[in-house]
């Protein structure tokens, strides 16, 4: 489990979490929010990425403050541009990477390594240069990069924003496919059917925590009594 | 080919040398033919060692076009220490010198394309590990000579976009105007580069 207590960060004087209480323990959950709503930092505290200002984010109890490689470990994380994730020049060679403090013979990490390449789709480009591979590999590779690590839960921020649809999809089918437990920060609303749990984002805070559905209709009428407040007519008006 | 592309899979005597061999052989090869101070012997054994060379690429299931395209931008600069050479009044040392050159660059073509990088990886964390007592940590050294590799298709990415971003706004790309951006985009992905290191434990 996943808890976070009266989380609050800023990155200089620009609060972007504000006194967020949360448990995650539901197996799929969606975290949704305009950019700059804070997602994106709330879910770097559940790795440890990010340590809050204050505030405490415990993973299966140990502090990410105190800890964060334990938090690590059990928190795998996929970022939206897998060229930034990807740190060593050949496929198989970079899904190795996280395996190099594992303690593995030679063989057990090839075989580890081929494993979770033959499952995402990868095994026949393992020895190629990854920055020539597509989008779509790319991000899969990020993900089989982190999967071979076997972490206890995923956390994919906006994994497919880069995309083109048919890629998005298969990174879709992916993500459901896992045993892991996930969350997911996403403006691709489709994807959280299904889910257990949506946030929605707004401000640093949580504005809504409940079923898909309901999360996607108050994200949506949020966003567009913004989009109406921004129209010239209106703005006109305020002035 | 390209860059990074190098290590090319196979199962040939070169491929299944370990990398501290073949980079001790390739050190060997590179010393003797530049210490080899006599001009009669040096005129067989740097030709001869060349052509070892080139003829291990087939041989190593490499094919001959990796080595002529590794050649290729070599021919400028053996052009200009031929002519030099020759200038200065010693054509035999043109001759002997060039061929040094392409031997060595040979050489080291088949130790790349032969050994992945991962292998070079452990060697040179192995070869840092007497550093170890005075603070040098010998996986760090590994993982930025790894991080170094990795960033070279990176640059060149950047270079590409800013000069395409010049030419979409139908300007030149002349180096004030395509630096910046670079230098900007290289230090926002050496950021998320980093974020990325701690996110996967490799930090």
């Amino acid at each position: 489990m996943i808890e976070l207590r009266d989380v609050s960060h800023a990155y200089g004087d620009r609060p972007v979490l504000r006194g967020i209480s949360l448990d995650l323990t539901e197996h799929r959950i969606g975290i949704i929010g305009a950019n700059g709503s804070g997602k994106s930092s709330l879910a770097r505290t559940l790795n440890g990425l990010v340590v809050p200002d204050s505030g405490t984010v415990r993973v299966d109890g140990r502090d990410t403050r105190r800890d964060p490689r334990a938090a690590r470990r059990r928190v795998g994380f996929v970022f939206s541009d897998a060229s930034t994730q990807i740190l060593m020049p050949t496929v198989a060679e970079d899904v190795a990477l996280g395996l190099r403090r594992a303690g593995l013979t030679a063989d057990e990490t090839r075989t580890r390594v081929d494993a979770v390449l033959d499952r995402h789709g990868l095994l026949d480009h393992r020895d190629h240069p990854a920055h020539l591979l597509s989008g779509g590999q790319k991000q899969m590779l990020a993900l089989a990069s982190v999967l071979v690590t076997k972490p206890d839960v995923l956390v994919c921020d906006e994994p497919t924003t880069l995309l083109d649809m048919h890629n998005a999809r298969v990174i879709e089918r992916t993500l459901r496919s896992l045993p892991q437990r996930l969350v997911l920060l996403t403006h691709q609303l489709d994807m959280l059917q299904g889910f257990d749990r949506v946030l929605v984002m707004d401000g640093g805070r949580v504005v809504f925590d409940g079923a898909p559905d309901e999360a996607t209709a108050h994200y949506t009428a949020l966003m567009d009594a913004r989009a109406a407040s921004m129209e010239p007519s209106n703005q006109g008006e305020r002035a | 080919m390209n860059v990074l592309g190098l290590f090319v899979p196979g199962r040939s005597v070169l491929h299944r040398l370990p990398a501290g061999a073949k980079l001790l052989g390739l050190l060997a090869l590179v010393t003797v033919l530049v210490v080899l101070d006599d001009h009669r012997a040096g005129l067989v054994a740097t030709p001869a060692a060349a052509l070892a060379c080139l003829a291990a690429y087939p041989a190593s299931g490499l094919g001959l076009r990796r080595p002529l395209r590794l050649l290729l931008p070599l021919l400028p600069f053996l052009a200009v220490i031929a002519l030099f050479q020759t200038l200065t009044g010693d054509p035999r040392a043109a001759f002997r010198v060039c061929l040094l050159l392409v031997a060595a660059v040979l050489a080291a073509g088949l130790v790349t394309f032969t050994t992945r990088v991962s292998a070079m990886l452990d060697l040179f964390e192995r070869l840092a590990r007497p550093l170890a007592p005075l603070g040098v940590r010998p996986d760090r050294v590994a993982l930025v000579l790894a991080l170094t590799v990795r960033s070279v298709p990176m640059v060149a990415a950047a270079w590409q976009e800013s000069r395409d971003a010049c030419a979409a706004r139908g300007l030149p790309a002349w180096p004030h105007l395509t630096v910046v951006p670079v230098i900007v985009g290289m230090i926002r992905t050496a950021e998320a580069m980093g974020e990325a290191m701690t996110a996967r434990g490799v930090d």
